[in-house]
C-alpha cells in the first residue's frame, strides 16, 4: 500500500476504498472562461451555500474576493497591460489578485494590448491534502472518487484545517446562529452527492465555455497538456498548466488549471506545498501511540470484565 | 429518511465504529471509507431523490437555454441546465443558475397587497377582491376616457384613459390575451420592453 | 455578447476554437473582449461612420460579391433623377420639411415606380406646425416588421452592368465614399490601422467559401439613428452576400425570456400580431382601405396574402360576429392617431389624461428612460397594478422614490391606488417563449404558484370574464367588442386558463368544409372569405396537427446540426430566413462548405439541411411574366420573398422615415460637432421640448463645454435589465452589490476621482452618484483632434424598493428622445459632467441640477433644433431639398 500523502497516483485505495472509481477532479482552463460567475451561482444553488456579504471590492468585477466558508467558487478578474510578467517585477506577491492602479504610468493610447483575465479558482482536492493530515475527527475524509470532503454532520469545528491548507481554501463558516452549518469547516465537495449518482458537479455543468471541464483526471491531464500545446502553437506563449505536477508539493491536484501567466497573478501561491509534508515521521510516532492507546483501553475493557 | 435510520442502526454496531472500521479495513490511518459518517453513507442527490423532473425554459435573457426543473414533495428543490437542447447543451449563466432562487427566494412577493389613495402603508387585500376592484375601475375609467369619434367625426372607437407596460418576460399565449383584451376595451395603449 | 448571452457566446467560443476570428466593437471592454481576437474601442454613438467606412472599403476594394449582389439585390436598381443626397443638402436627404421635422419620401423611390409608399406613410400630414405632433402620426400605423414596405407594382428598371450613374450601387458609392479610413478616425476614434484590420477581416471572410455575421443589441438600437444602425450593418452583409446563408446574418440579440415574442404578438400600441399594423384614423376607415397600406396586390411575394392573414386574426378575436357584411368586425379594432408608445403615454399621465396603469414584469421607474419622468407620471394616476415576482420600485415610488427625498412628492398628497399582484413563475406555468431566434419553446408547468402569485394568463382571463359578465347586459355600442370577443379557454381546477388552448387559437383552424376544426398546418392555408381563424400568421404551424409543436424536445445529439425537431421557429419552421440566398440564381450552393439549401433538379424542389424558405417546387429559371403580382411574380432567383420586389434593399426605397441610406448623425446630446455636414444630429429624431426634459448642449452651441462627456449604459452579466429578477436574489446580488461607474484613470487624474470613491454624474435632467471604479478597460478617444473621455454605467440599480441592493438608476440621466422610425430612446449615450464626491440630497439636488443647466444656458431649445441652423456667418445654403414636396 502506498502512503496518498507523497503523491501515489491513487489516493483513493489508499483510503481504503476497494471498489473505487477512477480519480475524479477538475479541470479549469482560464483561457476560454468569460467571467460569468454561473460556477458560484451553480455551486452555491446547489450546494446551499449562504450568501457571503454585499461588498463592492473594486477589484475589477470581483466582488467574491477569495474562496471561503461561503465561497465554494471564485473567479478572479486581472486587468493587466498584455506580455507582461506581473511576478518578474514588483514586490512578492501575496497571493491575493494584483492590485496595481489601473492605468499607473500608462495613458490610453497604449493599452491597446490590454488583457483582462479570468479564473475560476477552486479547491484543489490535493493528492496529499494537509486539510486532511490534520483533521483531529475524520471529517475530512478521502472520498472513493479521490476528492477531499468535509462531513459536516462529524466536523466540530476546531480549525485545525484552516491553517493547514496552502491555498487558503478552506474556513469555518461565521454567521449568526441559525446560519447552516456555523461553526464548521467548509469547502468544495466536488459536488461528492452528485459524483455518486454519476452526475457532473454544478459548477462544471453551468459553465457556458467549458472552462471547466469536469472527468476522470488522468483524462483531463491529458487534455490540459493538449491544450497547453495548442495554445502554444496559436501564439499564445504564456500559457502553462498549475498543479498537474504529481512531484509537485501537493503531489498534483485534482484541480487542474491553465493559466495564462503566473499563477500569483491569479492569487494562487506558485509553489504550493502541503503543510503536513514534513510529518510523515510524526504520523508513525502518532500511529505508534494511537495503537498504545487503543491497547491499553482495550486492556482497561479486558480489566472491567473482570 | 429509511436510509439514513439504517444508517444510524449500522453504526450502533461496534463493528462499525470509525475505529475498528480503521483497523479492519484498508484505511488504517483513517482518512477514507473508514470514516464515513452516517450522513455521508446516506448521500444522495436531489436530483436523484426528486419526485419529477419538468422541462422548462430559463426566463431570463432570449437566448432560451433548456432547463430541467426538479420537483420534490409539490416544490421546485433544483433548477438546472438541459443537456437535451441544441441551443444551450445544458449550460446556464449565473442569472440561468439562479432560477431556484428566483422562485422559492424568500424575498419573493406572494401575498396580494393593496395601498389606498394617500396610504403611507401597504394593506392586505384578497385577491378576487382585488381583481373586481379592477375590474371596475377599468370599466370607470373607459366611460370616463372614452372616444368615440374624432373632432371630425371619424370613428376612434378607443379610451386613451387605460395603458400597460410589459410582456417581453411573459408567455406570448399571455400577450396573446392581453393584447386580445386590450383591443376590444379599446385600450390602444399598451407597450412592452421591445419599444424600450 | 459574453456579458449578456453568456451561454449564447458557446457558439462563439466553439467557432473560435474552429479559427473563427472575433472581433469586438464596442466602446466598452466587456467579458466579450477579453476573449475575442481584437477589441475595437469606438465613441458611443459613432457607430454609423464606422459602418459606412466599411461600406466605403468594400466598394472602393471591389470586395463585394459581386454575383450576389447583381442578382440578390436592388445595386441595378435605377432611382429617380430627383434624389439628392446628403452632401448636397448640407445634411438632410431630399424632401426635407424643416417645419415638421419630417420628409416627403417621393423622391427616394425607384426610377419608373409611380406610386411606392411605405404603410402608414401616403396621408402623413404635411402642413402641421407642431413637429412632435406629425412626427408621432407618421411613426402611428408605420410598423413593417420582418419585411420590406409596399410597392405598387413589381417592375423596376435595370442597369445590371451597374454602371448608370443614378443606380443604387452607384448612388451608394457616392454616398460613402467621404467615409474614408481617415473620417472614421475623427468621428470614432479607431485608428486607420485598427479600422483596416476590420475591414480586412470582415472582407477576407466572406463569400463563397466563408461568411461573417454581425451580432448586434441594444448598443444598436437604442438611438435617435437606431435602425440606421442595423441598415448600415444590412449594407455591409448584402455587399458581401451574407444574408440567408449559414454562419452569415445580421442577429440580434435579445434581452429578454420571450421579447421577440411580445413583438411577434404585440404588446405594443402600434402592432396587431404577425406585424400586421394597428389602424390609423383617417387612413384605415375600411378593411379595404387598411389593406391597401399593408400590402399592394401588385407587388410580389408574400405580403400579398394579407387579407388573408388580417380576416383570420378578426375570426380569432370575434369569431361568429365577424362576417363579410360587417367587414369581418374590422370596425371593432379601436384607431391611432399619432405617437402613443410608452413615452408619449407617460407625458400623457403627467396631463391627467390616463387614469389606469398595467406594469406586467417591468420596472419604469428604473429601467425606462428618464426615471423621473415615469415615477412623476405615475403618481397622477387613479389606479396602478404591478405585476411582478419582486416589489420592485415602481411598485413603492409612492412612498420611497427618490421624488419623496427631494420633496417633489409626498406620499400623502398621491391619490394613486396601488395593487400589488404577485405574479406566478416560469416554472408555475405553462406557455411558451420565443427566443432570440424566433424559435418558441414551451415550458412545462412543474408547480402551482404560493400564495396569491398567478399567472398573467389567469389575471387576464379572469379579469376579462369578470368585465364581460359586468357587461352582458350593456346596450352601448362601445361594449359590443367585448361581448362579441371570443373568451372561452377551458380551465383546470386551479382556475387557469388552458394555455395550449391559447397557442391552438394563435395556431388558427378551418372554421368550415370536411376540415372545420382542424387546425391549419401554414399560413398559406389561411383565406379572406371567413373561413378560417388564426390569431398570428406567422405562429401558424406551432400547433400543426394538433401538436404542440413548440413543445418538441428531441435532444439536439440526435439530429443535424440544424436541429428542426427542437421547438418550433416561425415562419414554418424555417431556422435560417430567406435562405434561397445560400444558393446561387442556379440554385447550387455557393460553395460546398457553406452548402444550406438548393434546388434538387430530379425531384424538381428545393431541399436541403432547412426548410427552404421559398417556393418549394418553383425551379430557379422560373420567370414571370413581366408585373405578376403575388408570390406567382417571384422569379426563381428572388430569394427576398416578403420584398415587394424580390430583392433585398441595399437603397430603402420606401418604409423609412429617417433616410433611404444610414448616414452619420451625432447623438442628440453630443460633446463632438458632425465633421460631415451642418446637420448634427438626425433630422427627424422625436424631440420634446418641455420644462421637464431639458437636452445638454451639443456640438457648437453654447455651454457644450458643461458637458464635455459621453456615457453610456449597460448591463453587467450577474443582474437582469431593471433588476426586478436579479436585485433580489442574495446569489445574483452579492456578485455586483452596487452601483459603479467605470472611468479610465486618465479621466480620473483629470477629475479627481478615486477608485472606489464617490462620483456625481450631471446632466441636464438630474444628478447621480455612482461608486467609482478606475479601470483600464475604459480608453480615452481620440476624437476630432481632442481626448474624448466615456463614463461606462450599468443600469440595474434604482432607488427605494425592498432590492437587497440599490443605488442610484442611470437611466435617470436620460431626457426622452427618440427614434423616428421605431419611438425607441437615445439611451445607449448622452453627454455628461462628473464631479468626485456625493451628490446633494433633498431639495438641493434640484438646485444643483439647475444651476449645473443655468451655467449653461441651457433652455428648453437647448438642443431640441431638429434641423441645425448654419452657424453665424455661414452662406446660405442650398436649401432646395428642404422644400415639402420639392423632390417632385
Amino acid at each position: 500500500m502506498s502512503d496518498q500523502r507523497h503523491g501515489p497516483v491513487d489516493p483513493a485505495s489508499a483510503a481504503g476504498w476497494t471498489d473505487n472509481q477512477p480519480r475524479k477532479g477538475f479541470f479549469t482552463d482560464t483561457s476560454i472562461c468569460i467571467g460569468c460567475k454561473a460556477c458560484e451561482v451553480a455551486c452555491k444553488e446547489w450546494n446551499g451555500v449562504p450568501e457571503d456579504g454585499l461588498n463592492l471590492l473594486g477589484s475589477s468585477y470581483d466582488n467574491t474576493g477569495a474562496l471561503g466558508a461561503s465561497t465554494w467558487r471564485h473567479v478572479a478578474f486581472i486587468e493587466q497591460p498584455a506580455n507582461t510578467a506581473v511576478s518578474s517585477a514588483g514586490p512578492v506577491s501575496l497571493g491575493m489578485p494584483s492590485s496595481v492602479l489601473p492605468g499607473a504610468g500608462s495613458d490610453g493610447e497604449s493599452r491597446t494590448d490590454f488583457r483582462w483575465l479570468m479564473s475560476s479558482d477552486v479547491c484543489k482536492h490535493c493528492t496529499s491534502a494537509a486539510c486532511l493530515d490534520v483533521c483531529p475527527t475524520g471529517s475530512l475524509f478521502r472520498t472513493e472518487f479521490g476528492t477531499v470532503v468535509v462531513q459536516e454532520d462529524i466536523c466540530n469545528g476546531c480549525g485545525y484545517c484552516v491553517p493547514a491548507c496552502p491555498f487558503g481554501v478552506i474556513d469555518r463558516r461565521i454567521g449568526e446562529q441559525g446560519t447552516k452549518n456555523v461553526g464548521i469547516a467548509q469547502k468544495c465537495t466536488l459536488c461528492y452527492d452528485r459524483l455518486g449518482a454519476g452526475q457532473t458537479p454544478a459548477c462544471a455543468q453551468a459553465c457556458p465555455t467549458e472552462s471547466i471541464q469536469y472527468g476522470d483526471l488522468d483524462e483531463l491531464r491529458d487534455r490540459a497538456h493538449g491544450r497547453v500545446e495548442q495554445l502554444h502553437a496559436a501564439g499564445v506563449p504564456q500559457a502553462r498548466l498549475y498543479l498537474d505536477d504529481p512531484a509537485d508539493g501537493i503531489g498534483g491536484g485534482g484541480a487542474l488549471f491553465l493559466l495564462l501567466d503566473e499563477p500569483e497573478v491569479y492569487g494562487l501561491p506558485p509553489d504550493p506545498v502541503a503543510t503536513t509534508r514534513d510529518l510523515p515521521q510524526m504520523w508513525k510516532n502518532a500511529g505508534m501511540a494511537a495503537l498504545g492507546l487503543l491497547a491499553a483501553a482495550a486492556a482497561a475493557f479486558a480489566g472491567g470484565r473482570r | 429518511m429509511a436510509k439514513g435510520m439504517r444508517a444510524v442502526n449500522v453504526r450502533q454496531s461496534v463493528l462499525s465504529w470509525p475505529v475498528v472500521r480503521q483497523l479492519t479495513g484498508g484505511d488504517p490511518l483513517g482518512r477514507g471509507s473508514a470514516v464515513t459518517s452516517a450522513r455521508t453513507e446516506a448521500l444522495q442527490p436531489r436530483t436523484v431523490t426528486a419526485d419529477r423532473v419538468v422541462k422548462s425554459i430559463c426566463p431570463y435573457c432570449a437566448v432560451g437555454c433548456g432547463q430541467r426543473v426538479f420537483v420534490k414533495d409539490e416544490k421546485v428543490v433544483q433548477i438546472e441546465g438541459d443537456p437535451d437542447s441544441p441551443i444551450s447543451r445544458g449550460r446556464l449563466c449565473p442569472k440561468g443558475s439562479a432560477s431556484e432562487q428566483l422562485v422559492n427566494s424568500p424575498g419573493r412577493q406572494t401575498a396580494m397587497l393593496y395601498r389606498r389613495p394617500y396610504g403611507t402603508e401597504w394593506e392586505p387585500l384578497d385577491l378576487e377582491t382585488a381583481t373586481d376592484m379592477i375590474a371596475d375601475r377599468v370599466l370607470a375609467s373607459r366611460a370616463a376616457t372614452w372616444q368615440d369619434v374624432d373632432d371630425q367625426g371619424r370613428k376612434l372607437r378607443r379610451t386613451l384613459g387605460i395603458a400597460g407596460l410589459g410582456g417581453a418576460t411573459l408567455d406570448n399565449e399571455e400577450n396573446y390575451l392581453i393584447k386580445k383584451l386590450f383591443t376590444a376595451m379599446g385600450a390602444i395603449q399598451i407597450e412592452n420592453q421591445a419599444r424600450i | 455578447m459574453a456579458e449578456c448571452h453568456p451561454v449564447g457566446f458557446q457558439w462563439v467560443m466553439e467557432a473560435k476554437a474552429r479559427g473563427a476570428k472575433v472581433i469586438h466593437i464596442d466602446p466598452r471592454f466587456t467579458r466579450t473582449s477579453a476573449v475575442a481576437d481584437t477589441h475595437v474601442p469606438l465613441r458611443a454613438g459613432s457607430d454609423i461612420a464606422f459602418l459606412g467606412g466599411i461600406v466605403n472599403y468594400i466598394l472602393t476594394n471591389e470586395k463585394y460579391f459581386k454575383e450576389y449582389v447583381l442578382a440578390y439585390t436592388n445595386a441595378a436598381t435605377l432611382l429617380r433623377e430627383d434624389f439628392v443626397d446628403v452632401d448636397e443638402l448640407d445634411g438632410v436627404f431630399s424632401g426635407y420639411d424643416p417645419q415638421t421635422g419630417t420628409y416627403d419620401t417621393e423622391s427616394w423611390r425607384y426610377e419608373g415606380q409611380d406610386d411606392i409608399a411605405a404603410a402608414g406613410q401616403r396621408d402623413a400630414p404635411k402642413s402641421q406646425s407642431e413637429s412632435e405632433e406629425s412626427q408621432g402620426a407618421r411613426g402611428a400605423g408605420h410598423e413593417l416588421g420582418g419585411h420590406g414596405a409596399a410597392m405598387d407594382h413589381s417592375h423596376v428598371i435595370r442597369d445590371d452592368t451597374l454602371q448608370h450613374p443614378r443606380t443604387v450601387f452607384q448612388v451608394l458609392k457616392r454616398h460613402y465614399a467621404r467615409y474614408t479610413p481617415e473620417l472614421v478616425q475623427e468621428v470614432c476614434g479607431v485608428p486607420p490601422e485598427l479600422f483596416e484590420q476590420v475591414c480586412e477581416a470582415v472582407t477576407a471572410n466572406s463569400g463563397r467559401e466563408r461568411t461573417t455575421a454581425w451580432v448586434y443589441s441594444v448598443g444598436w438600437t437604442h438611438h435617435t439613428v437606431g435602425v440606421q444602425y442595423i441598415r448600415g450593418s444590412a449594407i455591409i452583409q448584402l455587399l458581401l452576400g451574407n444574408i440567408g446563408r449559414p454562419g452569415g446574418g445580421i442577429l440580434a440579440l435579445r434581452g429578454h425570456a420571450s421579447i421577440q415574442g411580445s413583438t411577434d404578438i404585440p404588446t405594443l400600441f402600434n402592432l396587431l400580431p404577425g406585424y400586421l399594423p394597428m389602424p390609423k384614423v383617417d387612413q384605415h376607415d375600411t378593411l379595404d382601405d387598411y389593406l391597401q397600406t399593408v400590402s399592394s396586390k401588385q407587388q410580389k411575394g408574400f405580403w400579398t396574402a394579407a387579407d388573408t392573414y388580417m380576416v383570420s386574426l378578426l375570426k380569432s378575436y370575434w369569431g361568429d360576429a365577424a362576417t363579410e357584411e360587417n367587414d369581418f368586425a374590422f370596425d371593432y379594432l379601436p384607431k391611432l392617431t399619432g405617437d402613443h408608445g410608452t413615452y408619449q403615454t407617460v407625458m400623457d399621465m403627467l396631463e391627467d389624461k390616463v387614469e389606469g396603469y398595467f406594469l406586467l414584469g417591468q420596472n419604469p421607474a428604473v429601467g425606462s428612460a428618464h426615471g423621473k419622468m415615469q415615477r412623476l407620471g405615475m403618481a397622477h394616476l387613479k389606479w396602478l397594478v404591478v405585476r411582478d415576482l419582486n416589489m420592485i420600485e415602481s411598485a413603492t415610488f409612492w412612498k420611497d422614490s427618490p421624488e419623496i427625498e427631494t420633496g417633489e412628492l409626498a406620499t400623502t398628497d398621491i391619490a394613486t391606488e396601488v395593487f400589488f399582484f404577485p405574479a406566478a413563475s416560469h416554472v408555475e406555468k405553462d406557455g411558451t417563449f420565443t427566443q432570440t431566434q424566433r424559435v418558441l419553446q414551451w415550458h412545462h408547468k412543474a408547480v402551482e404558484p404560493p400564495g396569491d402569485c398567478r399567472s398573467e394568463l389567469h389575471f387576464f382571463y379572469h379579469l376579462g370574464r369578470k368585465l364581460r359578465e359586468r357587461l352582458a347586459e350593456s346596450t352601448l355600442e362601445r361594449d359590443r367588442p367585448l361581448q362579441d370577443l371570443t373568451w372561452d379557454y377551458p380551465v383546470d381546477k386551479m382556475g387557469d386558463p388552458s394555455a395550449e388552448a391559447v397557442l391552438a387559437e394563435i395556431n388558427g383552424k378551418h372554421l368550415t368544409g370536411e376540415k372545420a376544426n382542424q387546425p391549419l398546418s401554414s399560413y398559406t392555408e389561411m383565406k379572406a372569405d371567413g373561413s378560417t381563424s388564426g390569431g398570428c400568421w406567422i405562429y401558424t404551424g406551432v400547433y400543426a396537427d394538433g401538436v404542440n409543436q413548440s413543445a418538441r424536445r428531441k435532444p439536439g445529439r440526435e439530429q443535424n446540426w440544424v436541429a428542426p425537431e427542437w421547438g418550433w421557429a416561425w415562419p414554418a419552421n424555417r431556422r435560417t430566413l430567406y435562405n434561397r440566398a445560400s444558393a446561387d440564381p442556379d440554385g447550387k450552393p455557393w460553395s460546398e462548405r457553406k452548402a444550406y439549401v438548393w434546388w434538387d433538379a430530379d425531384q424538381h424542389k428545393w431541399t436541403g439541411h432547412d426548410i427552404p424558405d421559398f417556393v418549394v417546387d418553383k425551379a430557379p429559371s422560373y420567370r414571370p411574366e413581366p408585373g405578376t403580382p403575388g408570390p406567382e411574380g417571384l422569379a426563381g432567383d428572388d430569394p427576398f420573398i416578403m420584398q415587394a420586389d424580390g430583392k433585398a434593399w441595399l437603397f430603402a426605397p420606401a418604409g423609412l422615415l429617417d433616410g433611404p441610406l444610414p448616414s452619420h448623425y451625432e447623438p442628440h446630446e453630443s460633446p463632438v460637432s458632425n465633421p460631415l455636414y451642418r446637420q448634427q444630429a438626425n433630422p427627424t429624431r422625436q424631440v420634446f421640448r418641455r420644462p421637464d426634459n431639458f437636452s445638454n448642449p451639443s456640438g457648437g452651441e453654447p455651454g457644450v463645454e458643461l458637458y464635455p462627456y459621453v456615457f453610456t449604459t449597460y448591463r453587467l452579466t450577474e443582474h437582469h435589465t431593471a433588476g426586478g429578477m436579479s436585485r433580489w436574489l442574495p446569489y445574483l446580488a452579492e456578485l455586483q452589490p452596487e452601483f459603479f461607474c467605470e472611468i479610465s484613470p486618465e479621466l480620473a487624474r483629470e477629475r479627481k476621482l478615486e477608485h472606489l470613491g464617490w462620483a456625481t454624474i450631471i446632466t441636464a435632467r438630474t444628478a447621480i452618484e455612482a461608486r467609482v471604479m478606475v479601470t483600464d478597460r475604459v480608453v480615452p478617444l481620440r476624437v476630432g483632434g481632442r481626448v474624448i473621455h466615456q463614463i461606462g454605467l450599468p443600469y440595474h440599480w434604482g432607488v427605494g424598493g425592498s432590492a437587497l441592493t440599490k443605488g442610484d438608476s442611470a437611466n435617470d440621466l436620460f431626457g426622452v428622445t427618440l427614434d423616428p422610425n421605431v419611438h425607441i430612446q437615445e439611451s445607449k449615450v448622452a453627454s455628461c459632467d462628473i464631479q468626485p464626491g456625493r451628490r446633494p440630497t433633498g431639495p438641493a439636488l434640484i438646485a444643483f441640477v439647475a444651476a449645473h443647466r443655468a451655467r449653461a444656458g441651457i433652455t428648453i431649445q437647448t438642443g431640441n433644433e431638429q434641423r441645425t441652423p448654419p452657424s453665424v456667418g455661414d452662406d446660405d445654403h442650398d436649401n432646395r431639398g428642404e422644400q415639402p414636396g420639392a423632390g417632385r
